[in-house]
C-alpha cells in the first residue's frame, strides 16, 4: 500500500535563518488553503542561534501516518553543512536546491543553485528575508502548492509591518526559480553517478 | 473561544491543540513554568485564558505551579499545568496531594530525553512509569497518551472529563514529536464537545461531609467560598476531611480511592485497533511511535503479512482486557518504545497465553522509523 502521492520537502540551514518559519508557511498554505493532508515537523539544537536546523513538510492526498520525511523529494540547503549532511537522503530523482551565496561546493549537477541571501540583500535590502526568497523558489520548484495561497499564508504569518518586504522576497524567489530549466538537469542522481563510473 | 474559530481548518501544533482542547473542556486556570518542549502550551494559554475570562500565572517553579493548580481547582475552577521531564519531577510532590485530596486537575507532560535536563529538544518516552508511580504511596491515577494533533484536542477534553468525574489527577503524556508536529485540524463548535463537570453537593451546608462515600465512590465536591465547610489535608482523613488514624476509617478511604477508578474502567480504558481482525502479529504502540507502527503494519500487510496495531491511549490503568485479547489472538507481539521497555514490561505482566513478546527500543533521541518496525515484523513472520 505505497502512497504514491506522498511528497517530502526538507528545509535545512542553521538556527536563526528562519528555516522553520518558511516550512510552517508552506505547510499552512498546502493544508488549510489547498486542502491536502500535510504534516510539518522540525528538529533543532538547544541553542537559539547557530547549530543545525531542519524542518520538514510532508504533503499527501491521503492521511499521513508517519509525520517525518523518509526519502526526500526536495532538499533546500541554506548552508554548506546542511547540504553535506542531508544530500544523501534525497531520492534518486529528487531535487537539491541550494543557496549559492552560502553553499560553495554543490555535490551534484542535479541541483538548482540560487543566491537567496544575496537576492535578499540586494533586491529587498535585508538578508533576513533570504528564507522567504528560498520559500518562493521551493514553492515553485516543488509544484506542490498554489503560489497565490502561499502568498496569502505568508502575509498572515509574518509580523505586522513586514508584509510587503516578505511578499517581495517571496516573489523574487518565484521569479528566480522560473528561470531554471529543470529539464536541462540530469534526471537522477544515480544516473549521474553511474555515468561517472 | 470557538466562536471566532468555528469550523475553520487550522494548521496547529500538538501543543496548540492541547490548549484548544483544554479551553473547550472548560479549563479556566493555568499555572506553570516554561520548559522545552512544552512551552508553546503556556505561551498560547497566556493569551487565550484571559480572553476567555480565565487566569494564567507563571509561577516560580513547578512545585508551586502544581500547588496553584490544586488551589484553583478547590475553588471550583478547572485547572491544569504543562511541563516536561525536569518539571514533572518537581510536580510529583503536590501530585500526591491532589490524589489524596481528590482534587480534579490535568497535568500535561511533554516527554523529552532524560534523565535530568537530558535532551531538551529530542523525543523520548521515558516518563511512562514515572507518570504512574512518580508520587509516593499507593495512589490512583489516569495516564493518557496522545499521538496526533487531533488526539491532542480530543484526549485533552477527555482528560478533563475523567478528572472532573472521578476527582482524580489525569496525566496527558505527549512527546516532543507530537507536541511540535503541525497538522491541520478543524476545531469543533462548543456544542459538539462533550464536557463533564464535577458534581456539587445537593445538601445544605450544615449537612455536608466533603469526603463522604456514595454509590459512585466519588464524593460531591463543594467549591471553596460557597459556604460549605471543607477541610483539606494530605493526611489520611475521615469523611469530614480531618486527619484520622483509625484503621476502620483508613482502609475504606484508601480502598474507595482505588475502587472509584475500577468502577470507571469501561470508559477510562481507551485504545484503538487497526487491521487487528485477522492479525497474527500485533504491534502495541502509543504516542508518536503509534504513527510509525501504523505505517509499518500497513507496509507489512502489503507484503502479505497479517499484522495489526493496538494503539494504547490509556496507559494507566493498563487496558488489560484489550491487551489480553490481542495477546491471545496473536503469535507474536512487538512493542516499540522510545525507552528501555517500560510498557512492554506491563504487557509481559498481562501475558498469560505464552505469546512471544519482542521489545524494540530506541533511546538516542530519534523517532523510530516505520521501516525499523516493519523489519521487526518481517523477522518474526
Amino acid at each position: 500500500m505505497k502512497n504514491n502521492s506522498r511528497y517530502e520537502i526538507r528545509f535545512s540551514g542553521s538556527g536563526g535563518q528562519g528555516i522553520i518559519t518558511a516550512a510552517v508557511i508552506l505547510a499552512d498554505a498546502v493544508g488549510t488553503l489547498d486542502g491536502k493532508y500535510v504534516s510539518q515537523t522540525q528538529s533543532y539544537g538547544p541553542e537559539a542561534r547557530g547549530g543545525k536546523s531542519k524542518a520538514e513538510v510532508v504533503i499527501s492526498n491521503e492521511v499521513i501516518d508517519y509525520p517525518k520525511a523518509m526519502s526526500i523529494d526536495l532538499l533546500l540547503a541554506m548552508t554548506q553543512a546542511s547540504c553535506d549532511a542531508y544530500f544523501f537522503e534525497i531520492k534518486p530523482d529528487g531535487l537539491l536546491v541550494v543557496d549559492s551565496s552560502l553553499v560553495e561546493q554543490v555535490p551534484t549537477s542535479r541541483a538548482v543553485a540560487i543566491p537567496f541571501t544575496e537576492i535578499a540583500r540586494k533586491e529587498i535590502g535585508r538578508e533576513l528575508v533570504a528564507n522567504m526568497v528560498a520559500l518562493g523558489a521551493v514553492g515553485y520548484l516543488s509544484g506542490q502548492v498554489n503560489l497565490k495561497n502561499l502568498e496569502r499564508r505568508l502575509l498572515t504569518r509574518v509580523p505586522k509591518g513586514t508584509e510587503n518586504m516578505n511578499r517581495d522576497a517571496l516573489q523574487a524567489g518565484i521569479r528566480e526559480a522560473k528561470k531554471v530549466d529543470l529539464k536541462s538537469l540530469p534526471r537522477s542522481f544515480v544516473n549521474e553517478w553511474e555515468s561517472e563510473v | 473561544m470557538a466562536a471566532d474559530n468555528s469550523k475553520k481548518r487550522l494548521l496547529l501544533q500538538g501543543n496548540e491543540a492541547i490548549v484548544y482542547g483544554a479551553l473547550a473542556a472548560g479549563c479556566r486556570f493555568f499555572a506553570g513554568y516554561p520548559i522545552t518542549p512544552a512551552t508553546e502550551i503556556s505561551e498560547l494559554l497566556s493569551v487565550k485564558l484571559p480572553q476567555a475570562g480565565g487566569t494564567f500565572i507563571q509561577m516560580e517553579d513547578e512545585i508551586a505551579s502544581m500547588g496553584a493548580v490544586i488551589g484553583a481547582s478547590l475553588a471550583g475552577v478547572k485547572a491544569m499545568t504543562a511541563t516536561s521531564g525536569p518539571g514533572f519531577s518537581l510536580i510529583q510532590e503536590n501530585l500526591g496531594y491532589a490524589c489524596i485530596t481528590e482534587v480534579p486537575c490535568v497535568i500535561v507532560n511533554v516527554m523529552r530525553g532524560g534523565p535530568s535536563t537530558g535532551l531538551p529538544t529530542n523525543v523520548a518516552q521515558g516518563d511512562v512509569l514515572m507518570a504512574r508511580w512518580g508520587t509516593h504511596g499507593d495512589h490512583p491515577i489516569i495516564v493518557l497518551a496522545v499521538s496526533s494533533v487531533s488526539d491532542c484536542f480530543s484526549i485533552t477534553v477527555r482528560a478533563f472529563n475523567l478528572s472532573e468525574k472521578y476527582r482524580v489527577p489525569v496525566i496527558v503524556l505527549s512527546d516532543e514529536i507530537v507536541a511540535h508536529t503541525r497538522e491541520c485540524f478543524t476545531l469543533p463548535n462548543v456544542d459538539e464537545v462533550r464536557v463533564v463537570d464535577r458534581i456539587g453537593p445537593n445538601v445544605p451546608p450544615e449537612w455536608y461531609k466533603p469526603y463522604a462515600a456514595n454509590n459512585r465512590g466519588v464524593p460531591d465536591m463543594a467549591a471553596f467560598g460557597d459556604g460549605y465547610r471543607h477541610h483539606v489535608t494530605g493526611l489520611v482523613h475521615d469523611e469530614r476531611g480531618f486527619p484520622t488514624q483509625q484503621p476502620h476509617e483508613i482502609e475504606p478511604f484508601l480502598m474507595r480511592l482505588h475502587e472509584k477508578i475500577t468502577k470507571g474502567f469501561p470508559e477510562i480504558m481507551l485504545s484503538k485497533s487497526y487491521l487487528m481482525a485477522d492479525a497474527e502479529i500485533c504491534v502495541f504502540a502509543y504516542g508518536c511511535v503509534a504513527r510509525s507502527a501504523l505505517m509499518a503494519v500497513k507496509n507489512a500487510r502489503a507484503q502479505g503479512i497479517k499484522a495489526g496495531l493496538l494503539q494504547l491511549i490509556t496507559l494507566f490503568p493498563v487496558p488489560r482486557k484489550e491487551i489480553d485479547a490481542a495477546l491471545r489472538q496473536c503469535r507474536v507481539a512487538i512493542v516499540p518504545e522510545l525507552n528501555m521497555g517500560q510498557m512492554s514490561r506491563e504487557i509481559n505482566r498481562i501475558n498469560q497465553s505464552g505469546t512471544r513478546i519482542v521489545k524494540y527500543n530506541r533511546i538516542d533521541g530519534q523517532m523510530i522509523a516505520p521501516d525499523e518496525i516493519t523489519k521487526q515484523i518481517i523477522s518474526v513472520s
